[in-house]
C-alpha cells in the first residue's frame, strides 16, 4: 500500500454530517476514508484541517456552454473552467454549439488543448460532439472521429433534431460506438424557443409562451425510441411535471433513459420573468411551482438522475434588450451548489439525492472519473462550508457570464477547496 | 392633483382615481378641439419625440396633433429612418434621443416590454403607444373616454371584445381598464386566438358570437391580421368572417342602443360588416376624435408633472 501524501482531517460527510472523517490520499487516488483519529497521520503527508466543512465527491456538470471557439466575448474555455472550479466541479462536459460547431476532430482537439493549457490541474474537460453536421439536423456527424478525439457524448443541443427518422439513425450509430446521446427535448414546431413558459405570466406580459407539452412530446418520442431500440438516451434540462411523468412511466417499463434538470428550475418560476427580466430568460423556460415540486420529487426518487447547470453565459449588452430579442441562458456554474444546498438546508431535497445527482449519477452515465471514496478512486473531492454566506454580484463571478436572475441574492454555502486527482485547484484553504 | 407617474406603460399602473382624472382632463381639452383656432400655449417649450418602430396612422398622428395643439414641439422618428436598421441596439437609440433632452418619448415597438425597457433607462417621461402584444394604454383610455361620452359612465355596462385576443395589446389593456372602471367585460374568439391562460383573466369567454353578443352594450371588434391565417391559426378569412364578423343582424341581439367600436385599421367585411362600420351605431370615428382629447390630457399630465411637484 502506498504512503499517503495528503490527509484531509476532521471533515463531515455531506450526507452524514454527524460523522467526522479523515481522508487519506496517495498519488492522486483515494487511499482510505476513516473515522477521525482512527488512523495515524504520516509525517510526510500534507495535512488539511477540514473541521466545520463538508466533504463531497467532486461535482460533474454534463451540460455547459463554454462558447469557445467563436464567441469568446461570452466565455472562453479558460474562464469557463475557472468558473467550474469555483463551483466545485471536477468534470465538465461542454456542448457542441460553438462556432464553428464541434463536428470534427480538430475542434475537439483544440478544445482539449486549450483546457490542458489553461487548467493543467483540472477541472477536466470532456467535449460533447455534434450529433449532426453543423447541428443542422440533416447529416450524421462523423461520430467515430469525434469519439477518437475525445468526445464523451453526442448532442444537437440548442437545435433539437425534429426528423425522427434521422434521430433514430443517430441513436443507432452512436450506440455502436458505445457513446450516449443527449437530447434537448423540444418540438420545434410546437415550442418555439421563446424563453417564457406558456401560462398566466406570458399571457399577461403579451409574450408568446413555450408550452410544457412541447418538451414532453419530444420526451415521449425519445422514451419510445429508447425502449424500441434498446439504446440509451439522456434527456437534457427537463423542466416540467408533464415530462417527469412520461420519464417515470418509461423507466418503469425498463426503457434505458436517463435525465437531468437544472438548479434554476428548482428555485425559480416563470414569475421571475414578470418584469421582463431577460436574465430569467432560458430555454426551456422557467415553469410553475407545480413543476418545481414534481422535479424535486423526481430527483429524490431517481426519476431524474442528475443535476446539470446548462451554464449559458452571455455578455451583458446581449441581455440588455427587450425580452423577445434577448438570447436564452443563465450563467450557472458558480451558484449551482449553493442554490441546491439551500434546498437541502430547507428540507426540500435530501443530501443523499444531492450527492447522487451532482456527483455520482452524471459520472456513471457518461463513464467519467468517479470518486465513491473507495480505495483507488480518483481523489476528486470538494470541501464545502455549508454556513458561509455570500451575495451573487457581477464582481463575485469569475465567469464572463454575469447573466443570472440571482444577482443581488444572498446564498448560503460556499465551495472552499476543489481537488482534482489530489491537487487543489482553488488553493484557498490548504495548509502544509 | 399631483400626477404620481413618470411613465405610462400600461393601465395596470393606474388607480381608478388616476383613470378618472385622465378622462376628466380629456373632457376639458375636448373643447379646444372644437375651437376655430385649435391651439393653446400650455406646453410651449416642451419637446416630445414620437418614436414609432412600427407602422401607425391613428396613434402617431393623434399624438402629433395633440402635442401641437398644446404648443409642444413634436419630432417624429420611424424605425426605417433610425439607426436601428443599421444594427444599433434599442438602448443606444433611446439614449441618443434622450441626450437631445426631450421631455417625453412616445414609443411604439413590436416587442412586448419594450416601453418598460426604455422607461427603466430614461429620465424623461415614456408613454407607451403600443408594445408587442402587451399593452396599448392610450387606446384603452380613448375607448373608455368614447364610451363615457356616449353613456355618461361605463359602470355596470357590458362590453364584448371580439376577435384576435391572444395577439392584441388593445384587448389586454381594455380588459384591465374597463374592469377597473366597473364595466363587465366578455371575450369572444376562436380558441386559436385566445391566450392559453385566459381562464385566469376572470372574464366570460365565448366561442359563439351570437351567444356572446346577447344583451351587451358595446362590441369592440379587433383587427384580424392575415398572418394569423398564414400561421395556421385559422382556416381562411372567409370562414373567420362567417363565424366572427360583426354585422347589423347580429347587433340586433345586443342591448338596445348598443354601439360598435374598432381600434382600426378596419378590414371591412372580415371583422366588421361595411354597412355596420358606417352606421350610426359605429363609434369608430368618435374613437379617433377621442384619441386627440385623451392624448392632450396625457401629454399635459406627464409633461407638467415635475412643475406640479415643485
Amino acid at each position: 500500500m502506498s504512503q499517503a501524501d495528503l490527509v484531509v482531517r476532521s471533515a463531515a460527510l455531506a450526507d452524514n454530517p454527524q460523522a467526522s472523517v479523515d481522508l487519506f490520499v496517495a498519488k492522486g487516488r483515494v487511499l482510505a476514508l476513516v473515522p477521525t483519529g482512527s488512523r495515524p497521520l504520516p509525517e510526510s503527508a500534507k495535512s488539511v484541517d477540514a473541521s466545520g466543512l463538508l466533504l463531497l465527491p467532486g461535482l460533474t456538470d454534463v451540460h455547459v456552454h463554454l462558447r469557445e471557439p467563436g464567441q469568446e466575448w461570452k466565455e472562453t474555455i479558460a474562464t469557463g473552467l475557472a468558473a467550474a472550479a469555483k463551483g466545485g466541479f471536477v468534470n465538465v462536459m461542454c456542448m457542441a454549439n460553438t462556432d464553428p460547431v464541434n463536428d470534427q476532430a480538430s475542434i475537439t482537439e483544440t478544445m482539449l488543448d486549450k483546457a490542458a493549457r489553461s487548467h493543467p490541474k483540472g477541472p477536466r474537460l470532456f467535449p460533447v460532439g455534434a450529433l449532426t453536421v453543423g447541428l443542422e439536423g440533416k447529416t450524421l456527424a462523423p461520430m467515430e472521429e469525434l469519439k477518437a478525439a475525445g468526445c464523451k457524448a453526442f448532442s444537437n443541443d440548442g437545435r433539437p433534431v425534429a426528423d425522427t427518422e434521422l434521430f433514430r439513425r443517430a441513436l443507432e450509430y452512436a450506440s455502436d460506438l458505445g457513446i450516449p446521446v443527449i437530447d434537448h427535448c423540444e418540438d420545434p414546431h410546437l415550442a418555439p424557443a421563446s424563453g417564457i413558459n406558456e401560462g398566466v405570466v406570458s399571457a399577461r406580459l403579451g409574450l408568446r409562451g413555450h408550452p410544457c407539452a412541447g418538451e414532453a412530446i419530444q420526451v415521449a418520442r425519445d422514451c419510445l425510441l429508447a425502449e424500441y431500440l434498446g439504446v440509451p438516451i439522456h434527456l437534457a434540462h427537463i423542466s416540467s411535471k408533464m415530462s417527469v411523468d412520461v420519464i417515470r412511466q418509461a423507466k418503469a417499463k425498463g426503457a434505458p433513459v436517463t435525465a437531468e434538470t437544472c438548479p434554476h428550475y428548482l428555485i425559480l418560476t416563470d414569475e421571475a420573468c414578470e418584469t421582463y427580466d431577460t436574465n430569467a430568460k432560458v430555454n426551456p423556460p422557467l415553469r410553475t411551482r407545480e413543476d418545481q415540486r414534481a422535479l424535486l420529487a423526481a430527483l429524490e426518487d431517481g426519476t431524474i438522475d442528475a443535476l446539470a447547470t446548462d451554464h449559458a453565459p452571455h455578455a451583458a449588452h446581449e441581455k440588455e434588450t427587450p425580452f423577445d430579442e434577448a438570447p436564452n441562458g443563465i450563467s450557472g456554474l458558480e451558484t449551482a451548489l449553493s442554490v441546491t444546498w439551500g434546498l437541502v438546508a430547507r428540507g426540500e431535497l435530501s443530501a443523499k439525492a444531492l450527492v447522487s445527482a451532482w456527483c455520482v449519477r452524471p459520472a456513471e452515465i457518461f463513464a467519467l472519473p468517479l470518486n465513491r471514496f473507495q480505495e483507488g478512486d480518483p481523489a476528486d473531492f470538494i470541501l464545502f462550508d455549508p454556513a458561509a454566506r455570500w451575495t451573487v454580484t457581477a464582481q463575485s463571478l469569475v465567469s464572463k457570464g454575469k447573466n443570472t436572475p440571482l444577482l443581488g441574492r444572498e446564498l448560503t454555502g460556499l465551495v472552499k477547496s476543489v481537488y482534482v486527482a489530489g491537487k487543489n485547484t482553488l488553493l484557498t484553504r490548504e495548509s502544509s | 392633483m399631483t400626477w404620481p407617474h413618470k411613465d405610462l406603460l400600461d393601465v395596470s399602473q393606474l388607480s381608478r382615481a388616476d383613470a378618472v382624472e385622465i378622462l376628466r382632463a380629456a373632457k376639458s381639452f375636448q373643447e379646444i378641439n372644437s375651437r376655430p383656432v385649435k391651439k393653446v400655449p400650455i406646453l410651449k417649450g416642451k419637446s416630445v419625440i414620437l418614436f414609432f418602430a412600427e407602422p401607425s396612422t391613428r396613434t402617431k398622428t393623434s399624438f402629433d396633433v395633440a402635442g401641437k395643439r398644446l404648443s409642444a414641439d413634436t419630432f417624429s422618428l420611424q424605425k426605417s429612418g433610425s439607426s436601428l436598421v443599421k444594427g444599433e441596439s434599442l438602448k443606444d437609440t433611446v439614449l441618443t434621443l434622450q441626450a437631445m433632452k426631450p421631455d417625453a418619448i412616445v414609443m411604439r415597438h413590436n416587442m412586448s416590454g419594450a416601453a418598460q425597457f426604455i422607461a427603466e433607462r430614461l429620465e424623461c417621461a415614456v408613454i407607451n403607444a403600443g408594445d408587442g402584444w402587451h399593452a396599448h394604454p392610450t387606446q384603452a383610455l380613448l375607448d373608455a373616454f368614447t364610451l363615457t361620452e356616449r353613456w355618461g359612465d361605463v359602470q355596470g355596462k357590458t362590453v364584448l371584445i371580439l376577435g384576435d385576443i391572444a395577439h392584441s395589446r388593445v384587448a389586454r389593456s381594455n380588459v384591465r381598464l374597463l374592469t377597473l372602471l366597473g364595466a363587465k367585460v366578455r371575450l369572444c374568439a376562436p380558441k386559436t386566438l385566445l391566450p392559453y391562460a385566459v381562464s385566469n383573466w376572470n372574464v366570460p369567454v365565448f366561442s359563439d358570437l351570437d351567444e356572446a353578443v346577447r344583451g351587451v352594450d358595446a362590441i369592440m371588434c379587433l383587427r384580424l391580421q392575415l398572418e394569423r391565417q398564414q400561421a395556421g391559426l385559422l382556416p381562411d378569412v372567409r370562414e373567420y368572417s362567417r363565424r366572427f364578423c360583426m354585422t347589423i343582424p347580429r347587433l340586433s341581439k345586443a342591448a338596445k342602443h348598443a354601439v360598435v367600436l374598432h381600434p382600426g385599421p378596419i378590414n371591412r367585411g372580415w371583422e366588421i360588416a361595411s354597412d355596420l362600420a358606417d352606421a350610426h351605431e359605429s363609434l369608430i370615428l368618435d374613437q379617433v376624435a377621442s384619441g386627440v382629447d385623451v392624448r392632450m390630457a396625457l401629454l399635459h399630465l406627464y409633461l407638467t408633472r415635475k412643475e406640479r411637484k415643485e
